[in-house]
């Protein structure tokens, strides 16, 4: 019996003959006419005009053509829900069958009706179900309160369904027990409040009994339901693995992978220093490498999950390299994914071998995957420093091939290791050079100059070479732009006699013509640091570059956590958290690792390149001041703050209106390949300072939040004005901030209140308690502080110049003789002398107006016919400064004479002083 | 879990469509429309309605090479497996364990094959009804459920079975069987002679440079048994396992010497979901109720000690621009007395070939231009042998730069041992409760070991 003719018929009138047959009296006809109405739904003809005729042909005792009208029912029912009503009536007669097969077909298909009105006349017969003697019945039913559930949770809540449902988790059938299990993990999704699935020592007791005896599909709910429990310490965690681990010899894949996610997971409550815990290690590398030996769908699903496992627990598979080597006949995407984990294994005990096959697969056909293996020989090379000289000359070898992509990813690979080893391979410049004409892709281009720029010097006719880039400017790209604006700064401070008119060229053509904004702002950057101070120029143009990282396009270490967590799921598969591909509310319950109980070392994790990072470098070094961004980033922020991990990619401008307005600090800006972090001009002059604010503006869509620095209030309580306006198009929550280590110990003292979220364009005012109880580091200017403030968006980073005034303490008065003792023991070096001009005041109000502030004054002499005032004030770090205010009656200007055992303080005292003065 | 179901033809025309959640299918066509405007192939097919067609548009009919088994369309994703002109696709919405939808994709396909055989578009429109009856059966609300055909096959039948025939035992026995423990065998099964084959299969890969070095080598073998037994056999399969062999050599060191040679390491196994795992992690033991007919008992994976069946030693050289001179020479290296079949030498030529002179001393060699390869097929040959072809390519004069990536000489053959090393010790039967012992089992066993990916580098 063939079923296909059900799909040919065509004729005009197809419905009325349908109708006609199924109404007919012969049972045989009525069937096939049913299936005949199948036939066309699936095929996406419209039937649905037939449904009472189907729905008559319900009462039948032939169990094939029940299973039929169902289908069509679960189809239609819900373009239909009046004509559904008339269904019920078999469905509740159908859960009173004889024959457990049609209780369980009936409480299967009412579960699909998805019909409103429906529902409240199934529950009678899903509780009796639910109850059933026979465990095919109960193992349906309990599906069944799922599938009612997602159609009036409230119902299923109301009719204690779930309640029956959790003694389900007892009962003596292992696959109704697998069942309720997959229903309960489901139903919690929804509420992740509730205590639903309460999982506690005898109930993963009980679900490890199940998980010996019942289907292989049923081990997997089980096991995925176990990996949401935390153990209270690592004796449960380590009983739980024991019973677990037998599955990792399971036929089915997805059995050994849930398996590894719960032995994963609480492999974390483990000590290492357990014996058990190597040997976990151990049984866990052969399961791993048989999953590859699966279908190649698996095999994928299967690689994706090892490159996080890799990351997280190198030691893993460390041995197993061979494994992960490429077969002619592996589909691409297995390919590439086993070409990833190739690298991260990659080390000085198998580079030789890792190489030779890097060399083989830069020869295959597959674009993508030749571009991939070129890329990972420099990886390799980066990683691995004995290497370098081996992975350099494969690289030549590549580039003598001619193929054109192949040469131009070798170059861009090559700009990396110049980095990574300065001064060591340049002798390969020449070879580079010759292939400058083929290449064609941007990324190859801006590599290729920043290698000219770099090593001008050495090659003779650099600036035959930049100047012939320079011709179709503006055709290039951004990232072409920039890095040929910057070689040219960088070769003309090599080689400023020959080079000056090209310097002016790209200038012009970077600041005058252009409409971007980064470059634009590059352009005048170099401008003005050219023009007011070269020897500036020259330590910012041309520093030291910081270091590169070794390791490139690791996971960050939070959602790293979280993704193991997802071991087996889709988003292991896309590592993306499920909130990133699920809708709705559904499976985006954060997850973490358990943190270890026992002992108190803290969890180690693989290093990873902060935010900030030009270009996708980790700048592990940045010169001057610190490392500030890897600093603000490792520790922690506030308040935890829920929500998607930040993009690690992104960099913000910061800047800060202080006082009187003007730009203080760069703190770092997209693509410079120059050190950020050096360029802390305070002098760039004024009209820098609009050019820059312009670029807020310009920033939209990347999300920026612009945050203005307003006096903080003199006495009492240090506290810090902020303003914060969102200049972004999106909503900004989850306000943290954060100071970087500064002079005198600054660090907020509660964390930042924003209370309600803060709407584009919105701005909040509010004032932060200080303390000096932080952390100190010397800042230059002494007085800068540096401010992160995150939100949901990203960290944002400031800096800011405080008022010296604000840390002088109330004691600060000193006695007399003290006083002379102190002024004499000063060294006269020490000594500094300002000019405050333009003060209207006389010696009894300069003496009361500091007093205010905390300048105390210790004597007052008067010689001459001036008015000496001895003063003194104090620090918060206890630092004594002694001042000597020489006043002149009728005459505006005062002399002030500092002495201090730190004289860096003096200058920001004087400015205190006309400030406190002039205010 | 899974929304839903769909198989497709070669064409992109659905056969059988079978959907599970509400969110399937819905909101889809607006979500494509945004979706088409990132991503240049959809053009004009957008408007069309739901999920069904997100796969058509994208997958089977995409321009390119499918990148990956898994795609997210707008927000929804699919996982795709195709067999010979036919595409299964599983849909869902939410974070699902990816590994199991796969593996439920697979299952799917062995009992559709075991219930009609080959998978094909005419099969599959042959047998719709029973299709559907077993996707209801067998995946609830996206849950995959019991999917042993064993099982399937006593309540799920072509013919239909009609209520009122069955008595209520037979009921509660199927229903017993299908939740029970052993859900993969039915009770009261007879036999008049019963009977038992053990087939060791294994696959040999390698991969060798041209210097001969192995670079890698791995054996997976699976072990298949087809039983012909009567009542609930309780079995217990043993093997020379080096583990399980030095544990029970540990009171008589002298055999421990003696066996320990034939004993091999086994990297890792799997095995059927009838064997007692936790048995296993605890005594090495393989006990197990064995499905009724032919099933795969277990898999494993061993990498030392491999006997390499062949050895193909290349000598490829290029005279000129416009010839290559190519000599391969096979070894076989295993007993005299023993024979190998089915020989196959797979030597690439370049794209640009125009014309190939072969010589060789054994069997057939053949210069397919289609396939841009020599092919040599030798009939049997016996172990200690060896053999050698020579041919001279010659190329068209091109220029192209890009050389010429000469892809590894390929091999195929069959032997009648287990490269890996394994022996059956021992399979033994019990069943208490019916009167046959283990003596009145006949049992077989056949080793068969062939070529998996073995291929040398030139």
């Amino acid at each position: 019996m063939t079923d296909s003719k059900y799909f040919t018929t065509t004729k005009k009138g197809e419905i009325f003959e349908l109708k006609a047959e199924l109404n007919s009296d012969k049972k045989e006809k009525k069937k096939e006419a049913v299936k005949k109405v199948i036939a066309s739904m699936t095929v996406g003809k419209d039937v649905s005009a037939l449904f009472p005729d189907v729905v008559n042909c319900m009462q039948t005792d032939n169990l094939e053509l029940k299973k039929l009208v169902y289908l069509y029912l679960m189809n239609y029912a819900k373009s239909q829900p009046d004509m559904a009503i008339m269904a019920v009536n078999t469905f509740v007669k159908d859960c009173e069958d004889p024959n457990p097969l049609i209780r369980a077909l009936a409480v299967r298909t009412m579960g699909c009706i998805r019909v409103d009105k429906i529902t409240e006349y199934l529950c009678e017969p899903l509780r009796k179900c639910l109850k059933d003697e026979d465990p095919y019945v109960r193992k349906t039913a309990a599906v069944c309160v799922a599938k009612l559930h997602d159609i009036n949770a409230q119902l299923v809540e109301d009719q204690g369904f779930l309640d029956t449902l959790k003694d389900l988790i007892s009962d003596s059938n292992p696959m109704v027990v697998a069942n309720a299990v997959a229903a309960l993990s489901e139903i919690a999704e929804s509420h992740p409040s509730s205590n639903l699935l309460d999982l506690n020592p005898q109930s993963i007791n009980k679900l490890l009994t199940a998980l010996n005896e019942c289907t292989e599909w049923g081990q997997i709910f089980i096991l995925d339901c176990l990996a949401n429990y935390t153990p209270k310490d690592d004796r449960e965690a380590q009983s739980i693995c024991e019973r677990v681990t037998p599955r990792l010899s399971h036929a089915n894949s997805a059995v050994v992978l849930s398996a590894v996610k719960v032995l994963m997971k609480f492999m974390e409550m483990l000590s290492k220093d357990l014996d058990y815990y190597g040997t976990l290690l151990k049984k866990l590398a052969p399961p791993l490498v048989t999953l590859l030996s699966a279908e190649p769908e698996l095999q994928y699903v299967a690689l994706r999950n090892i490159n996080l496992i890799v990351q997280k627990r190198p030691e893993i598979l460390k041995h197993e390299m061979k494994v992960f080597f490429v077969k002619y006949n592996d589909p691409i995407y297995v390919k590439l994914e086993k070409l990833d984990i190739m690298i991260r294994l990659a080390s000085q005990a198998n580079i030789a071998q890792v190489l030779a096959e890097l060399k083989e697969y830069a020869t295959e056909v597959d674009v993508d995957f030749v571009r991939k293996a070129v890329r990972a020989i420099g990886r390799c090379a980066i990683k691995v420093e004995q290497s370098a000289e081996r992975c350099v000359s494969t690289l030549l070898d590549l580039i003598q091939t001619k193929v054109n992509y192949v040469v131009q990813e070798a170059i861009v690979v090559i700009k990396d290791i110049f980095r990574k080893y300065p001064n060591k391979y340049e002798s390969v410049i020449a070879t580079l050079c010759e292939n400058l004409d083929s290449l064609d892709e941007p990324e190859a281009r801006a590599a290729m100059i920043w290698i000219v720029g770099e090593y001008a010097e050495r090659i003779d006719n650099a600036d035959e070479l930049l100047e012939s880039f320079l011709e179709g400017f503006h055709d290039e790209s951004t990232q072409v732009q920039l890095q040929l604006l910057t070689a040219i700064v960088k070769l003309f401070l090599k080689k400023p006699t020959e080079t000056q008119e090209l310097v002016q060229q790209v200038l012009s053509l970077a600041t005058q013509d252009s409409d971007n904004p980064d470059l634009r702002d590059r352009g005048y950057i170099y401008w003005r640091l050219l023009s007011t101070d070269p020897v500036a120029a020259k330590e910012v143009v041309l520093a030291e570059k910081p270091l590169i990282s070794e390791e490139t396009d690791l996971i960050e270490p939070t959602l790293l956590d979280e993704l193991i967590c997802y071991i087996g799921t889709l988003a292991s598969v896309y590592h993306k958290p499920p909130s990133a591909f699920v809708e709705g509310g559904r499976g985006v319950v954060h997850k973490s690792l358990p943190p270890r109980t026992a002992s108190n070392e803290s969890t180690e994790s693989p290093e990873t390149a902060p935010a900030g990072a030009p270009s996708g470098e980790q700048p592990d070094v940045i010169p001057s001041q610190g490392d500030l961004l890897g600093d603000l980033l490792n520790l922690d922020l506030g308040p935890p703050v829920s929500g998607p991990p930040l993009a690690t990619s992104s960099v913000q401008m910061g800047a800060v209106d202080l006082l009187g307005g003007g730009l203080d600090s760069l703190i770092g800006a997209p693509n410079f390949v120059t050190p950020p972090a050096a360029t802390a001009p305070a002098n760039l002059g004024a009209p820098m300072g609009s050019g820059l604010s312009d670029l807020f503006d310009l920033t939209s869509g990347v999300g920026a939040l612009s945050g203005s620095y307003v006096a903080p209030k003199a006495v009492g309580s240090i506290s810090m004005d902020l303003q914060l306006t969102n200049k972004a198009l999106q909503v900004m929550t989850d306000f943290a901030i954060q100071f970087n280590r500064n002079s005198f110990g600054l660090a907020p003292a509660a964390p930042l209140q924003v209370h309600a979220p803060l709407s584009p364009n919105q701005t909040v005012e509010l004032s932060l308690p200080l303390s000096t109880v932080g952390s100190v580091m010397k800042m230059e200017p002494l007085n800068n502080l540096q401010v992160a403030v995150k939100n949901n968006i990203d960290v944002f980073y400031f800096s800011t110049l405080y008022p010296l005034h604000i840390l002088f303490v109330e004691d600060g008065k000193m006695d007399r003789q003290v006083f002379l003792a102190t002024w004499k023991d000063i060294p006269n070096e020490n000594e500094a002398q300002f000019q405050i001009r333009d003060c209207p005041l006389n010696a009894e109000a300069v003496s009361s107006r500091l007093q205010s502030s905390n300048i105390f004054t210790v004597a007052k002499r008067t010689v001459e016919g001036q008015d000496m005032l001895y003063q003194s004030l104090k620090l918060t770090n206890g630092i004594w400064v002694l001042a000597e205010l020489r006043i002149q009656p009728g005459n505006p200007s005062f002399t002030l004479s500092l002495k201090c055992r730190a004289p860096e303080v003096a200058q920001h005292v004087y400015q205190a002083y006309e400030t406190i003065l002039k205010n | 879990m899974i929304g839903g179901l769909f198989i497709y033809n070669h064409k992109g025309e659905v056969l059988i469509s079978r959907v599970y959640r509400d969110d399937i299918g819905k909101r889809q066509a607006a979500d494509l429309a945004v979706f088409s405007s990132s991503w240049p192939f959809l053009e004009e097919r957008v408007n069309r309605r739901n999920a069904v067609d997100a796969f058509r548009v994208n997958v089977i009919h995409a321009r390119q090479q499918v990148r990956s088994p898994v795609t997210n369309i707008a927000r929804t994703s699919f996982f795709h497996v195709k067999r010979s002109n036919i595409w299964l696709a599983a849909v869902t919405k939410q974070n699902v364990n990816a590994a199991m939808v796969f593996e439920f994709l697979y299952k799917m396909c062995d009992v559709m094959a075991a219930y009609f055989g080959k998978i094909s578009e005419e099969n599959i429109k042959n047998n719709f009804v029973l299709i559907y009856e077993l996707l209801d059966e067998i995946l609830d609300f996206g849950y995959p459920q019991n999917s042993e055909t064993g099982a399937l096959k006593t309540f799920i039948t072509q013919q239909g079975i009609k209520s009122q025939h069955q008595t209520k035992e037979e009921q509660s026995q199927i229903t017993s069987q299908v939740t029970g423990q052993i859900g993969w065998r039915r009770e009261g099964i007879k036999y008049r002679r019963n009977e038992l084959f053990l087939d060791v299969l294994e696959s040999v890969n390698l991969l060798m440079s041209p210097q001969g070095q192995v670079l890698s080598a791995h054996v997976s073998g699976r072990v298949v048994m087809k039983s012909y037994l009567s009542g609930m056999p309780e079995c217990k399969f043993g093997m020379n396992d080096k583990i399980v062999i030095e544990k029970q050599g540990k009171g008589t060191a002298d055999e421990t010497s003696k066996s320990g040679k034939q004993s091999i390491a086994i990297d890792d196994c799997t095995f059927h979901q009838c064997v007692r795992l936790s048995k296993f992690d605890s005594e090495r033991s393989i006990s197990f109720i064995p499905p009724d007919g032919e099933f795969e008992l277990m898999r494993y994976r061993t990498t030392k000690d491999i006997i390499l069946p062949f050895r193909v030693i290349p000598l490829v050289r290029e005279v000129g621009r416009t010839k290559l001179e190519v000599k391969v020479v096979i070894k076989s290296n295993f007993k005299p007395s023993l024979l190998a079949q089915k020989i196959e030498v797979r030597i690439p030529t370049p794209l640009n070939t125009s014309g190939v002179q072969v010589i060789c001393m054994k069997g057939k060699a053949k210069y397919k231009a289609s396939e841009n390869a020599i092919v040599w097929k030798i009939k049997r040959m016996a172990g200690m042998k060896e053999s050698q072809i020579s041919a001279e390519i010659e190329l068209l004069p091109t220029n192209d730069k890009k050389k010429w990536a000469r892809p590894p000489i390929s091999m195929n053959f069959e032997v009648p041992f287990a490269p890996s090393g394994l022996k059956v010790r021992y399979l033994k039967v019990f069943e208490p409760k019916l009167n046959y012992s283990d003596h009145d089992v006949i049992k077989w066993v056949r080793y068969i070991g062939r070529s998996g990916i073995y291929e040398t580098r030139c």
